[in-house]
């Protein structure tokens, strides 16, 4: 008989092979850990174990492009949570496994089988699986050089090229490109950006944010091209140049792809579960199938905000979803129901832009700007029917904490006193 | 190393060892210290790692830069005179450092 335990690469002792763990989270990430945290918190009894296929122990993803490109902060840093934490948790870490294959139960249980070819039984199922860039294609994309970043193993492949690069392409002009390019531009490196559509962050920000963070870069000595087709990406086994659809070619040792993600449904697929732009989940971060728990990036949930019009659903990529969503997961596993606490919010950091957005902004009909330029604060509120539902702050702290507290307590910021940016929104919260 | 004494809302105290150059938010994360949350993981947008920093402590540490000041306006619990961000405040060997904890961060 075999007694050998599971593979364990941390945390607290696997349970002996062939006993089912209580709770089998698939993707040790930001909600991965969070569900973990707050089960426990909730005094979640059964053994907990939380398996990701990367060679790391579980760690924070937001300073990838960030402080840890720019050597601001060590991987130490990035790590959740000592490994003391999950011993004393009885929380047992697996990384560097991928899951293959689930078989499960109509009660919820099941076994997962790993690539190892470890198998995994578990009482009930957790996927916080996230999401996967997409994929650039062109010819001349697979070349060295061409690299995405989403994980530590991309940061410190871009780390590692970085040294020998002077020139360096950024594809996509959202978030994660912007932020890399203004590292990347703060390490020395002369940086284009090469955004498809006509303005930047179009799927996150209005225009008006757009607009200021073109100006804002562009002043700053970014290069971007915006409604720009890369035809390909030309090199001898290296990446050397990337030649524009209209004619253009600029230099460039490294391209880095920043154009989305796909979120990874394929273990959803495969239980069976319903898909649809994510794995779908019910109020409590439910499947389809009635007991997997999918939470963050990965899942199509209902619209949490407090007044978003019945049905609408909505996929979140964000830590703070990410945290909220396990918290409800979490209170779902335990038999209890809670809703989804606070208002959605985001943040980007870019150069010395320091961007917040709180609530989310889709459906608005009009927008309140608010600027003091001496000290590079710029505001947009979004309205729908005159009600205040997000905004846009850079650099702006006070004006974000008081919208977030205005949308968290169900009121309204007056837009006509609003647009005086002398005047406190705190003050006109009603 | 360095020591941090974290006294929480109902007077408990916990005392964890930093590493120097760490900074408190970080150290209380990483040891699951209850009452302090760091969403943001350090990035000054968040305000969720809100300590009130003993008055005999406080003087010797840096002071606060405008965001981090703009930022404590919007904390859980409302910012007193000793307040500060705890990700903004970096260990230095051999220090000893004591901070409460609000009753909340969100």
């Amino acid at each position: 008989m075999n007694t050998a335990t599971l593979p364990s690469t941390g945390g607290a002792p696997a349970p002996a092979a062939g006993t089912a763990t209580g709770l089998l989270i698939i993707g040790a990430s930001q909600s991965g850990v969070q569900l973990a945290i707050s089960l426990r918190a909730l005094g979640y009894t059964g053994h907990i174990t939380l398996l990701g296929d990367e060679d790391h122990r579980p760690y924070q993803r937001p300073a990838l492009s960030k402080e840890f490109l720019q050597d601001k902060v060590g991987s130490e840093s990035l790590i959740f949570r000592s490994n003391d934490y999950w011993i004393e948790h009885n929380v047992t870490l697996v990384k560097g496994e991928r899951i293959e294959d689930i078989a499960s139960n109509p009660d919820g249980s099941g076994v997962a089988t790993g690539r190892s070819g470890a198998r995994y039984p578990y009482t009930r199922l957790a996927l916080t699986v996230g999401a996967r860039p997409r994929v650039f294609e062109v010819p001349g994309s697979e070349l060295d050089g061409v690299v995405y970043l989403r994980n530590a193993d991309d940061a410190l492949k871009l780390k590692e090229l970085a040294p020998a690069a002077t020139d360096v392409v950024v594809i996509g002009g959202g978030f994660i490109g912007l932020e890399a390019a203004s590292s990347l531009q703060a390490m020395g490196k002369k940086v284009t950006v090469i955004e498809y559509g006509p303005r930047l962050v179009g799927r996150a920000v209005g225009e008006d944010t757009s607009a200021y963070f073109l100006e804002q870069h562009r002043a700053r000595g970014l290069d971007i091209h915006l409604n720009a087709r890369v035809s390909r990406i030309a090199g001898d086994g290296a990446v050397r140049a990337v030649h524009l659809e209209s004619g253009e070619i600029i230099p460039a040792q490294i391209v880095l792809v920043g154009i989305g993600v796909i979120p990874n449904t394929q273990l959803g697929e495969q239980l069976g579960l319903e898909v649809d732009n994510g794995i779908v989940v019910d109020e409590a971060a439910i499947a389809s199938d009635g007991h997997t728990l999918v939470v963050g990036d990965v899942a199509n949930m209902p619209n949490p905000v407090p007044g978003a019009p019945d049905g609408e659903r909505i996929r979140l990529e964000s830590v703070n979803n990410a945290v909220e969503h396990a918290k409800v997961a979490a209170y779902a596993l335990m038999g209890q129901r809670e809703a989804y606490a606070g208002i959605p919010w985001f943040w980007s950091n870019q150069a010395d832009m320091k961007l917040q957005i709180a609530g989310l902004s889709m459906g608005f009909d009009s927008t309140v700007k608010r600027e003091v330029p001496q000290k590079g604060k710029f505001t947009v509120l979004y309205y729908r029917g005159g009600q205040v539902i997000a905004a846009d702050c850079v650099n702006a702290p006070l004006d974000f904490m008081a919208v977030k507290q205005a949308l968290a307590a169900g009121k309204n910021i007056d837009p006509s006193a609003a647009a005086d940016p002398g005047t406190m929104l705190k003050t006109l919260i009603a | 190393m360095a020591t941090i004494n974290f006294t929480d809302f109902e007077g408990q105290t916990r005392t964890v060892d930093a590493a120097a150059g760490d900074s408190v938010m970080e150290t209380a994360v990483r040891n699951g210290v209850a009452g302090i949350v760091g969403e943001c993981g350090g990035s000054l947008s968040c305000a969720t790692c809100h300590v009130f920093v003993a008055p005999e402590d406080f003087e010797s540490l840096d002071p606060m830069g405008e965001m981090e000041d703009e930022m404590l306006y919007g904390t859980a619990v409302d910012r007193e005179e000793n307040s500060r961000l705890s990700c903004q405040i970096k260990m230095c060997e051999g220090q000893t450092l004591n901070v409460a904890t609000p009753e909340t961060q969100v």
